[in-house]
């Protein structure tokens, strides 16, 4: 498949850039909440460490664990289902739901879902998925996805959603206030919450010492699909699992604070088989996942726990919004786990960044985001994945920087240039890096000749 | 060869390097344990009671709404509030859809955030911390821990069972990120500590 583009996407959106603004400010005001519930514990990182390392030790032991968990949730009275890829996750949850007579599904988030794009699955199969996460309510009501793991409406305005629930759930024309339209939307959801006849949540923790899964959410939609409707699917990946069940002590610190910058979510809820009389279906999937695991530069992505912190602080993400990723999974995480799944039609994701290493100081698993994104690059180089444009410049860089008498006399010409040339030549089509910034001001001597002065 | 087969083999063969599961770090310890619980609770958009006894609890509720003008009540816990529906009567949950309150039991308290954590074993409908309009939760005041390190440590489940931790009501911030209170479940959520 053709490149996905991130450049040419994400130039699309920061063309409007008090938009590109606003969602700037928007992800970095998550990202101030996550900071202060981080400063809150003197442990937080002894947290994070912890957390990288229980995830180290479960991938070792992954497949005597989901082995352990099997037997433990059987025995609590669920039925554990395998898929290896998207299809046949997509024909088990079909074959359930076919085989009860299940036309009206209610759905909370599960990032999984979107991966194995299961809601155009079961929707051709004559089956109503209606999403009950307030923003992934609002993209499928405007035929959207998310935009965002975490916040999937991030990228939407209120009027705009406004305009949305006015045509679609007959809210007051203009109506824009957000408390006025999630009331709209809790009792229009309520009502497909009492219908349905089936509810699927996704898993953010599968405990093998108990056989549990366990689901956070705020807003209540997946306790109010699991709670009303007897059958309760619940997706997971492979590497969901955690061994014990006082593990979730450490990582239910982690990922609210992470996420949101909330101590903890609202319901932090642990399903170990249905409730009576109902049905309780686990379907754990692997679609990629061991072989990620087999990819010993990539491993470590597999520890993700699906916060978003990578990407409320990431400034590329922050300025090109998550549809310029082209993937489900958007920002510095879905820059290394999208080229791993298809390297011809994600190449340009591992450059969409500015290797800050911001992303990596939030990682409450502490995942080595910044050197995987450079990790990638190299691969996408030997690859010759790399644009001809950007292939010349590094050859020429290269060359320059081996020949030091060579890069004295650039650095010269290219202070004076930039103090003599004028604006219309300097701020010129050639020049990327003076399209959106002033170009810093150019001083007189280099570092190099006021550090070589004897009195400098 | 199955899927079940296939992916525990494909996993096996990733060859992971082993790693030794870890200790878990010392949490935080407050001084004032309850003062932490009450402020954490109140910053997630609960109500924190104090009473001596089931009595003083009802009192305190009786003169504040939502609970004084709630029509249709439950309650699993004896002296405070009322049960207008038998829900020994009830197998079905779209019998709790219509009513306004409920008053629960809940077996511990944790510091750090605010949540409760209810037993699903004394739920006699799972759905009852969820589909009423409003919450309050009755914890004993001896049953508060630090973190949820410190919880964990005291639940344990042995086949099957539900539980969940509920902290402060439901909530939202999908539209613009303003943080808007009742998304789908309760829309409001008191705790009372009682002893």
């Amino acid at each position: 498949m053709a490149q996905a583009g991130h450049p040419e996407a994400a130039a699309r959106f920061a063309a409007d850039d008090a938009r590109a603004h606003w969602h700037d400010q928007a992800l970095w005001f998550v990202r101030l909440k996550r900071d202060r519930q981080a400063r809150a514990l003197p442990e937080w990182e002894a947290l994070r460490a912890c957390a990288e390392k229980i995830k180290a030790h479960t991938a070792s032991r992954l497949a005597d664990y989901l082995e352990e968990f099997e037997r433990n949730a059987t025995a609590a009275g669920a039925v554990v289902h395998w898929a290896r890829d998207a299809e046949e996750h997509n024909r088990i949850v079909h074959g359930i739901l076919a085989a009860r007579g299940v036309t009206r599904l209610v759905k909370s988030k599960s990032m999984l879902t979107e991966e194995c794009e299961l809601n155009p699955y079961l929707e051709a199969r004559g089956i109503e998925v209606v999403d009950t996460d307030l923003g992934e309510r609002i993209v499928q009501l405007a035929h959207e996805r998310p935009s965002h793991i975490v916040l999937p409406a991030i990228h939407k305005k209120k009027e705009e959603i406004g305009v949305l629930f006015h045509e679609q759930l007959g809210t007051a024309a203009g109506a824009s206030d957000p408390a006025y339209l999630t009331e709209a939307a809790r009792g229009h959801l309520r009502e497909k919450f009492l219908a349905a006849q089936a509810g699927l949540t996704g898993v953010n923790f599968a405990v093998a010492e108990t056989g549990g899964v366990v689901v956070c959410t705020n807003e209540g939609n997946a306790d109010m699909g699991t709670s009303l409707p007897p059958i309760h699917i619940a997706c997971m990946g492979v590497e969901k699992l955690v061994p014990r069940l006082a593990d979730l002590g450490v990582f239910t610190r982690l990922l609210a604070r992470s996420a949101t910058g909330q101590p903890v979510t609202t319901y932090t809820s642990h399903f170990h088989g249905p409730m009576a009389g109902g049905e309780l279906h686990v379907v754990v999937v692997d679609n990629g996942r061991s072989a990620l695991l087999a990819a010993p530069p990539h491993r470590r992505a597999l520890s993700c726990i699906r916060c978003g912190a990578c990407m409320n602080t990431c400034p590329v993400f922050r300025r090109s919004g998550g549809y310029s990723y082209g993937a489900v999974i958007p920002g510095p995480i879905g820059s290394i786990l999208s080229p791993a799944r298809d390297p011809a039609r994600h190449a340009t994701l591992p450059f969409a960044s500015s290797l800050c290493g911001s992303c990596s100081d939030v990682c409450p698993v502490r995942i080595d985001l910044h050197h995987q994104l450079l990790a990638w690059r190299g691969e996408l180089v030997a690859q010759g994945r790399l644009p001809a444009g950007k292939r010349l410049a590094m050859k020429l860089a290269s060359f320059v920087f081996r020949h030091p008498a060579l890069y004295r006399l650039g650095g010269r010409v290219g202070r004076f240039l930039l103090r003599h040339l004028p604006r219309a030549l300097l701020y010129g089509r050639w020049n990327a890096w003076g399209r959106q910034r002033e170009l810093p001001p150019a001083p007189k001597k280099s570092f190099r000749e006021l550090y070589g002065r004897d009195d400098g | 060869m199955d899927s079940r087969r296939a992916i525990l083999e494909a996993l096996r063969r990733a060859g992971a390097p082993a790693v030794p599961a870890p200790p878990h770090p010392a949490p935080i310890r407050y001084a004032d344990p309850e003062r932490q619980f009450a402020e954490a609770l109140v910053a997630v958009g609960g109500r924190f009671f104090r009473a001596p006894d089931a009595a003083g609890l009802s009192a305190q509720l009786a003169g504040l709404e939502p609970f004084a003008s709630a029509r249709r009540m439950v309650s699993l816990v004896p002296g405070v509030g009322r049960s207008d529906l038998d829900l020994s009567q009830a197998a079905d949950p779209h019998a709790l859809e219509g009513l306004d309150y409920a008053v629960l039991p809940g077996e511990l308290g944790v510091a750090e955030n605010g949540a409760v954590w209810v037993a699903g074993d004394r739920l006699p409908l799972r759905g009852l911390f969820v589909v009423p309009q409003h919450l309050a939760i009755v914890v004993p005041a001896g049953a508060l821990v630090h973190t949820m390190q410190d919880a964990y440590a005291r639940i344990s489940f042995s086949g099957r069972g539900f539980g969940v931790f509920v902290s402060g009501p439901s909530k939202t911030a999908d539209i613009e990120q303003a943080l808007v209170i009742g998304a789908h479940g309760a829309r409001s959520c008191a705790v009372g500590m009682v002893g």
